[in-house]
């Protein structure tokens, strides 16, 4: 009975000394709140990227009951009554469809076409199959309305709802209202239209082609696949069947669209979950162990180490716990935009943050500040209380003499050295400054670094500002549109005769597509077969060097790996069952076909295809000119020859949006944490020297001698910690980017990776220091205010 | 008759809801004085000693030193006023500990702007003068108690201050130190400087002072001119 007594007595005693901690410690609770809070909020934030870029094509194509194959029929050939009976072919497990669909010419609301386009006409985006994203806006009501295609052809802007397209070489109304954004993982159309409409815009013949989408009982391999398409083909007149295209190349495209972006979004993930994690252990144990003499006094008041332990992690849980829960909220609701985004690129449709990361970031979060608080409270319980007490006054003498003895032969006036010299007598407490001000600085460069990375990756395939190549027209009679063949230039010395001519031309290449074979690699290779002047400054070498001649090829470095190559090395192409033994001369960064594209100089593939012409040409204009008005004027001075020059689309992908804006919101959270970080620890050592300030300001040092002492005593730290934090930033943008790439086969140009300016890498080593002393402003002012007399008292 | 140095009119200072520490206390001491404040605790010593050193401002009253109204005194200017007119003295020494002596000595004239080359060669002669030289290079916590007195009488003395002010400089020492310490202030005040020392010592009042001022519950009690014992 007594002993149950005086255990409660014990928690009551306690829970006064946790609630006395965390009342009277008010800078420190509310620091230790406010960093769990964004380190919480970054975490959430973090861990909902990583989670959104897990396998992010087979979730969205899930989601959607994606389309395993999405067929086109020529409306001639077969009735709609054919079509809906094709659901019932063997192996098919949901179709949707007939739906009408035809291939139309839009122009964007700022006048600019874009290549033809597939619209479909569809009543609903739900279904059975192929279930349709709204990214933004809504679907079409009715006529005179039109939802877009993200993540395909049409590289959209944001804010696209509302905006006023037209459409041309169509009949009935022209002018048409993007209703909003919509995304299909199975990418089954660029456009979605009200089947009223479509029926006006193809009238009076009606639309040439329909659209099924079927989704199969199997459809894991090509073969399986091609099973569906040719039992669904059997059900259907010969010949109505006008081309099909697999889901197996829907990903494969994909996939690789995104095959540099998911590592980095991963990237971004982990750096705002390790980052949490360190600043909370950084704080936390500054916290505690900056409260050593307190722990010594409640010792010598009789408490055991076990009770001071638990009342220093209660006294650190409490502000934690308010913090982590904050933050949950404040990275719930900063996630949803930056998810839209996600659901932009993917094509997925997550709505927002998965329970599950919400209870491990605060979980963990929480953990982590039990465990940090608990091996620095154990650490301080074990002393000897009178070492306990010991701690945290004027430092040993003899520390930092070194320091204190050639600050004061600075010519610079005595506060500034005394505080120059003063983390040098506190080693530990300064490796703590230093490490909250290096975790900031490291994670700015880091982000800045990674996020340029990315920008400089997207620059790599944003180099041509226009594209030339024959106009194709769709007709509302003749047969439906087959696989998009660009058509080859009939006279191309015509064509670059006009565009070297053309006022703002800079430089220009002419490309030629096929396929071809090589030995040693078992599929298919893509090849790209270039032609005129500048052709170099539209791929970024990796390695060796650019083509100088015919029999050469740049590949890139997943082509090296697959064929076990090297540069320097031979490779037999087979080109229309001509072989032609290349060499390979240099390695590039191309992502395009995953990695596996030949790139060689047209008069290569001459030895086996003689005509083989270019079909674009992708144009780069001198600085400072108007890609658009290069373009018109361009298209005018190709009349004759009959060629068409439109603009590249240069609008900010979304993929860049993201970056940019997590950059920037790491980044201010991350300064703003490593600030609170040294405020936490300036003020807690204010606290304790302020009779040594009291002693100061009695021998005649002014208000701003004092402030100028306490913030100079953070200059060295603030220095330190930013020049570490900026090399480590440095080092770990350039392993983590290499690692990235290395993870998807790739290898990058120095031009990816080295992204940093001596001016860039100097802001980022002050931006330390500027942490450091905004960290130290408002104790510095405290001190200064110290009256005297209450300073002296503090004993 | 002589100017006065220092000049307390009707001072009353209150903390917070309790009773005045100090009551209309009005107090001249002269240049070249010795005054001892004897009282016993509570009975506003130190608060009479912060408020000449401008280190606490009077709810009441004037204050003024050397001419220097010190009640009107913001901090900044406070802190210039004590560098220049003020040499304190504590119980407890209040050396800085991460500091060694010569730079605990010299802190005073170099945060009024001297040299360190000038400051260093005041504060050497300082310490010979004190027998305290051979500790130049050494940390305070290493000196005995009364060599951490001598110290910091020579820190106080540092900018060749106007008025010595000694909180009870001998209360924290043994009786050989504390002894040695009156045989200083005697010495210096012999040399012309003014003192205004705290203490609630009879003997050191007695040996070092000319006059004693009694205080007791915040009011001067009595103002006695006396023989030095020597």
């Amino acid at each position: 009975m007594a002993a149950r007594s005086e255990a409660r007595t014990a928690m009551s005693v306690l829970a006064r000394v946790v609630r006395a901690g965390v009342g009277r410690r008010r800078v420190q609770t509310i620091v230790v709140g406010l960093v769990v809070m964004i380190a919480v909020t970054s975490a959430v934030l973090g861990g909902s990227l990583m989670v959104a870029s897990q396998g992010p094509f087979d979730r969205a194509f899930s989601q959607q009951q994606g389309a395993h194959l999405t067929a086109r029929f020529d409306a001639v050939a077969v009735t709609e009554a054919q079509l809906a009976g094709s659901a019932n072919a063997a192996g098919v497990a949901a179709s949707a469809g007939p739906f009408p669909s035809a291939e139309l010419n839009l122009t964007g609301p700022k006048g600019n076409p874009v290549p033809p386009v597939n619209v479909v006409a569809r009543a609903d985006a739900g279904g059975t199959v192929d279930r349709i994203s709204i990214v933004e806006g809504r679907w079409v009501t009715g006529p005179g309305e039109i939802v877009l295609a993200t993540g395909g052809r049409l590289q959209l802007p944001p804010d696209v709802s509302g905006q006023r397209w037209t459409v041309t070489a169509a009949r009935g109304a022209r002018s048409v209202t993007a209703a909003g954004t919509g995304g299909s993982a199975s990418q089954t159309a660029d456009a979605w239209t009200a089947p009223a409409q479509l029926t006006a815009w193809t009238a009076p013949d009606g639309p040439r082609t329909y659209q099924m989408l079927y989704r199969f009982t199997a459809a894991d391999t090509a073969e399986q696949v091609q099973a569906g398409q040719t039992a669904v083909a059997a059900t259907v007149p010969a010949g109505a069947l006008a081309s099909a295209v697999s889901w197996l190349d829907v990903r494969r495209e994909a996939t690789g669209e995104t095959i540099l972006l998911v590592p980095f979004l991963i990237a971004f993930g982990v750096l705002g979950v390790v980052m949490a994690v360190l600043i909370i252990g950084n704080v936390i144990a500054g916290a505690v162990s900056t409260a050593t003499r307190r722990i010594g006094i409640l010792k010598a008041l009789g408490f055991t180490p076990a009770q001071v332990v638990r009342a220093y992690v209660g006294q650190a849980l409490i502000p934690a716990t308010v913090g982590a829960v904050l933050g949950a909220v404040a990275g719930n609701l900063l996630t949803v935009p930056i998810l839209a985004q996600t659901n932009r690129i993917y094509g997925t449709s997550d709505s927002g943050v998965e329970l599950w990361v919400d209870a491990v970031v605060v979980g963990g979060a929480l953990v982590m500040v039990a465990v940090t608080a608990l091996a620095a409270s154990a650490r301080a319980g074990r002393l000897r209380s009178v070492d306990a007490l010991a701690v945290g006054r004027t430092p040993r003498p003899g520390r930092g003499q070194w320091a204190a003895r050639l600050t004061s032969r600075l010519p610079i006036s005595r506060p500034l050295t005394l505080g120059l010299a003063h983390p040098f007598a506190r080693p530990v407490r300064a490796v703590s400054i230093v490490a909250a001000i290096a975790f900031g600085a490291a994670s700015v460069t880091f982000a800045v670094g990674l996020g340029t990375s990315l920008n400089r990756v997207q620059e790599v395939e944003d180099i041509a500002d226009v594209q030339v190549g024959m106009p194709r027209e769709f007709g509302m009679g003749g047969p439906p549109p087959g696989p998009r063949e660009p058509e080859q230039f009939d006279d191309p010395a015509a064509i670059e005769k006009v565009i070297a001519a053309q006022a703002g031309t800079s430089g220009y290449m002419g490309v030629a597509r096929g396929e071809i074979t090589a030995v040693g690699i078992a599929a298919a290779l893509d090849v790209v077969a270039v032609t005129g002047p500048d052709s170099a400054r539209y791929y970024q070498m990796v390695s060796g060097t650019w083509l100088t001649g015919p029999g050469q090829i740049v590949v890139s470095t997943p082509f090296l790996t697959a064929a076990g190559k090297q540069v320097g090395d031979s490779v037999v192409l087979n080109d229309s069952g001509v072989d032609i033994t290349v060499k390979i001369v240099g390695e590039v960064f191309n992502t395009d076909s995953d990695g596996m594209q030949v790139v060689t100089d047209i008069a290569t593939l001459r030895a086996a295809e003689p005509e083989l012409a270019p079909s674009t040409y992708y144009v780069t204009v001198r600085s400072g000119t108007d890609a658009g008005a290069y373009a018109k004027a361009l298209t005018t001075a190709l009349d004759p020859a009959g060629a068409v020059a439109d603009p590249l689309n240069h609008e900010p992908d979304e993929m860049i949006i993201i970056i940019n804006a997590l950059t920037g919101l790491l980044s201010l959270m991350l300064m703003v944490v490593a600030g609170l970080g040294v405020l936490n620890t300036v003020v807690l050592e204010t606290r304790e020297r302020v009779h040594d300030l009291g002693v100061h300001k009695a021998l005649g040092m002014t208000p701003r001698q004092t402030t100028a002492m306490v913030i100079a005593s953070v200059v060295v730290n603030g220095l330190a910690g930013g020049v570490v934090g900026t090399a480590v930033g440095v080092l770990l943008q350039r392993t983590v980017i290499t690692e990235m790439a290395s993870s998807v086969g790739f290898r990058l140009p120095d031009s990816v990776l080295d992204v940093y300016s001596p001016v860039e890498l100097l802001f980022f080593g002050l931006a330390g220091l500027v942490i450091a002393v905004v960290g130290a402003l408002l104790p510095a002012g405290w001190a200064a205010k110290t009256r005297v007399a209450v300073a002296l008292r503090t004993e | 008759m002589t100017a006065s140095l220092i000049e307390l009119n009707d001072v009353t200072r209150r903390y917070d809801e309790g009773p005045p520490a100090l009551r209309e206390v009005s107090l001249s001491v002269a240049a070249g004085e010795a005054v001892a404040i004897l009282g016993p605790s509570g009975s506003g010593k130190s608060t009479m000693l912060n408020l000449v050193a401008g280190l606490d401002r009077p709810s009441t009253g004037t204050v003024t030193v050397d001419g220097v109204r010190v009640d009107k005194l913001g901090e900044a200017a406070s802190a210039r006023y004590r560098r220049a007119r003020i040499g304190l003295v504590f119980q407890f020494f209040n050396l800085l500990d991460d500091l060694t002596v010569a730079d605990n000595v010299m802190l005073p004239a170099q945060l009024a702007g001297m040299g360190r080359g000038t400051a260093q060669r005041r504060a050497t002669e300082l310490l010979g003068r004190l027998g305290v030289d051979r500790h130049a290079s050494a940390y305070p916590g290493r000196l005995s108690g009364g060599e951490r007195q001598r110290v910091a009488v020579a820190r106080a003395l540092m900018n060749r201050p106007a008025l010595l002010l000694a909180d009870e400089p001998t209360g924290a020492l043994d009786t050989a130190s504390g002894e040695d310490v009156m045989r200083l202030l005697t010495e210096l005040h012999a040399d012309g400087q003014t003192i205004v020392l705290v203490t609630h010592d009879l003997v050191l009042a007695e040996t070092c002072a000319t006059r004693t001022v009694q205080l007791r519950d915040g009011r001067v009690a009595a103002d006695t001119a006396m023989e030095r014992v020597r």
